[in-house]
């Protein structure tokens, strides 16, 4: 199981390494110059020429590029070009609020998608079946910015149940954090517990018509057993594949709720950074959510193997 | 050999298929009003081609199916209709082999586990330790080792899993047993292993056995009595011996002139069917073989033919109108066991019977 583990982390490392070239190289053929940005309205040339050699853009491409790896190894990920604040402590500042956005979500649609496709894949072709059909389908064509103004207009200005925005730290308030976290989450993991409760729905419809499942009732067992011990637990490796995958899409959908909901988080960074053409946090970011996303990919392998005795000895 | 162990009345199973909004659905019937009695201790065999019924008929006996229509009686009590309680009991005392021995075993699970689990739900009172040695005790009954428990069943070969299924039905105490097509999937080496295994202990436990199977070189090593199934009915039925010997009905006349002779210079005179097994979905009018028999008159194209007594021995019995003046006009093919070898021919034939002897005492795991 170790050795798995150590063998899968270093198959992640060329990989972190394609991906740093690639952040690298799009940022540079991305338009736009952030040093003109920088020298304001009169582009001074000396003003110019100071900044291109104090963020050492006159240097040759791989220069700049193993410079800032090798920055980016010792922790050091740039100074923000508008801020003047070290990138990784903009990051860390930001991301507990992400991750508390992300996680919230995740297990809102993990405790509706999941529950749901198993109750629909055992009632298939009942008036059940058809309802968390219906409403999966509305949970996934219903786009996050129209749902979450509803919700603003509905539950927070007219009946004044949850605040519209804001954020509260989790350690500072655990309860009112999480109050005020709810719609965003809500809003956020709709789409997930969609996509969770259909790929849930079909896995459990393969695996309920499979013979050991048969062989499970003829033991005698009750059938709740039948479901959960020998059923979902052969539909459970889909299910963690999507749900590592589904942490790319939680963060792409994390930038647009935090902009709806004003949460100070990830999403509002990049999307700042992007509007100021503010390279080192933009490249910061990108670089943190890829090693994430690998991340939890490596952990879902990881449970692969927990959950699959088959695997275990290759 | 006195009791009826299981009795089934009139049994049918009808399945719905195609149909939708405004077509109204084909029945399928896949069984069709099949009475079935099985006496204490014996082996009961069902024969018949693929698709025939036979797999149904057995998951319906099990209640792993409901049937359409019928009774069914277990020692006496009713069970077609048993729900929770009586059908968890129906579970302990009855139990299944399944033809898969790959994917009928649920792969995330230990031997021991897989095997452990019957003796949890249907003898709750034992503790762990006790299940453990249960569970040990099974393996080796079957010819397996105790630290198999620990393995998978992705470890094992075809016979061997085959054998944890046959230690997992016996987990709960069951005592009667059925096999669908126990052996079907397994390598011919292997196969003499599971049957011999399985005759084995019918004798030790006394268990009673329903086996269905396509093999007739199977049913007739292991069974006491044949039922031979044909489009979902019950064409004839009656003593293993009496059957081989003295087929009355003209597709089990036709079934026993398939097997192979394996003798040199000799062949047997086959009876060849006519065309493929008609549609379930759409049977034939009155006697349900009419289309492919050879001996087919008017009369059975509309007048359906219900099973009645023969001459040839008590119990067993035909469903053909014309049986009879068939068995008068053609004699049965004559017995296979003759003196067509040649001497060499002989001596390796007797090599194989000590080799399947020498296995048929001590059933040894294959690894």
């Amino acid at each position: 199981m170790l050795s798995f583990i150590v063998r899968r982390l270093l198959i992640a490392i060329p990989t972190i390494i394609l991906i740093s070239v690639f952040v690298f190289a799009l940022q540079k053929l991305l338009p736009g110059d952030p040093v003109l940005a920088m020298a304001g309205e009169e582009r001074d040339p000396a003003t110019i020429a100071f900044l291109r050699e104090k963020y050492r853009l006159n240097d040759p491409l791989p220069i700049q590029y193993f410079t800032w790896v090798g920055n980016a190894l010792t922790g050091d990920l740039g100074i923000s070009l508008r801020t003047n604040q070290p990138v990784l402590e903009l990051i860390a500042e930001k991301l507990p609020v992400t991750i508390q956005l992300a996680t919230m979500a995740m297990v809102f649609a993990l405790a509706i998608g999941i529950p749901a496709g198993i109750l629909s894949a055992i009632k298939k072709g009942t008036v059940a079946d058809y309802v968390a059909n219906v409403v999966a389908l509305s949970g996934l064509s219903i786009p996050n910015f129209w749902l979450g103004i509803m919700l603003i207009l509905l539950v927070s200005v007219k009946w004044q149940l949850l605040p519209a925005s804001g954020y509260v730290p989790f350690d500072e308030d655990p309860l009112r954090s999480i109050q005020v976290m709810i719609m965003p989450a809500f809003v956020l993991g709709t789409a997930l517990a969609a996509t969770l409760m259909r790929h849930t729905r079909s896995a459990m419809l393969t695996v309920l018509t499979s013979d050991y499942v048969r062989t499970a009732r003829a033991k005698g067992l009750s059938e709740r057993r039948v479901i959960l011990k020998h059923a979902f637990r052969n539909a459970l490796t889909p299910i963690v594949t999507l749900s590592a995958l589904l942490f790319g899409e939680l963060i792409a959908g994390a930038v647009l709720t935090e902009q709806i909901f004003t949460v100070p988080g990830f999403g509002k960074l990049v999307v700042d950074a992007v509007f100021n053409r503010d390279y080192a946090v933009v490249q910061g970011i990108v670089l943190v959510t890829a090693v994430g996303f690998i991340a939890m990919n490596l952990l879902a392998d990881v449970a692969y193997v927990l959950l699959n005795p088959r695997l275990r000895k290759s | 050999m006195s009791e009826p162990i299981l009795k089934a009345t009139n049994l049918s199973r009808h399945f719905k298929v195609g149909g939708s909004l405004f077509r109204k659905p084909k029945i399928l019937r896949a069984v069709e009003d099949v009475s079935l009695t099985v006496q204490q201790g014996e082996t009961l065999a069902i024969v018949g081609e693929s698709g025939c019924g036979k797999s149904t008929l057995a998951r319906m006996l099990m209640r792993l199916i409901e049937p359409t229509s019928g009774q069914m009686t277990f020692e006496g009590r009713q069970i077609d209709l048993a729900q929770g309680r009586a059908l968890t009991e129906l579970r302990r005392d009855m139990q299944f082999i399944f033809q898969d021995p790959f994917s009928s075993l649920n792969p995330r699970m230990t031997v021991g586990r897989l095997v452990g689990e019957p003796i949890e739900t249907h003898a709750p009172q034992l503790s762990a330790r006790e299940r453990r040695a249960k569970v040990a005790e099974l393996l080796a009954q079957v010819g397996l080792r105790p630290e198999h428990a620990d393995r998978y069943p992705h470890e094992f070969s075809g016979g061997q899993r085959q054998r944890i299924g046959i230690a997992r039905a016996l987990a709960s105490g069951p005592k009667l047993i059925i096999g669908d097509e126990p052996v079907s999937a397994l390598d011919v080496s292997v196969q003499a292993q599971v049957i011999n295994l399985l005759a084995d202990l019918r004798d030790r436990l006394g268990l009673t056995l329903v086996v269905i199977a396509h093999d007739l070189a199977v049913i007739r090593h292991m069974s006491d009595r044949v039922a031979v199934m044909y489009l979902g009915s019950v064409v004839e039925e009656g003593g293993t011996d009496d059957i081989f010997a003295r087929p009355r009905h003209p597709y089990t006349r036709a079934l026993l002139s398939a097997i192979p002779v394996a003798e040199y210079g000799r062949t047997r005179q086959q009876i060849p069917l006519e065309g493929e097994m008609p549609s379930p979905l759409d049977p034939p009018s009155g006697c349900r073989f009419h289309t492919r028999c050879p001996f087919a008159r008017d009369a059975c194209k509309t007048e359906a033919p219900v099973l009645r007594a023969t001459d040839t021995a008590p119990g067993h019995r035909a469903a053909c109108h014309f049986f009879e003046e068939i068995a008068a006009e053609n004699p049965p093919p004559p017995a296979t066991e003759g003196s067509g070898r040649t001497d060499a021919a002989r001596a390796r034939f007797a090599l194989y019977a000590d080799a399947i002897a020498g296995t048929e005492t001590r059933p040894r795991a294959e690894t």
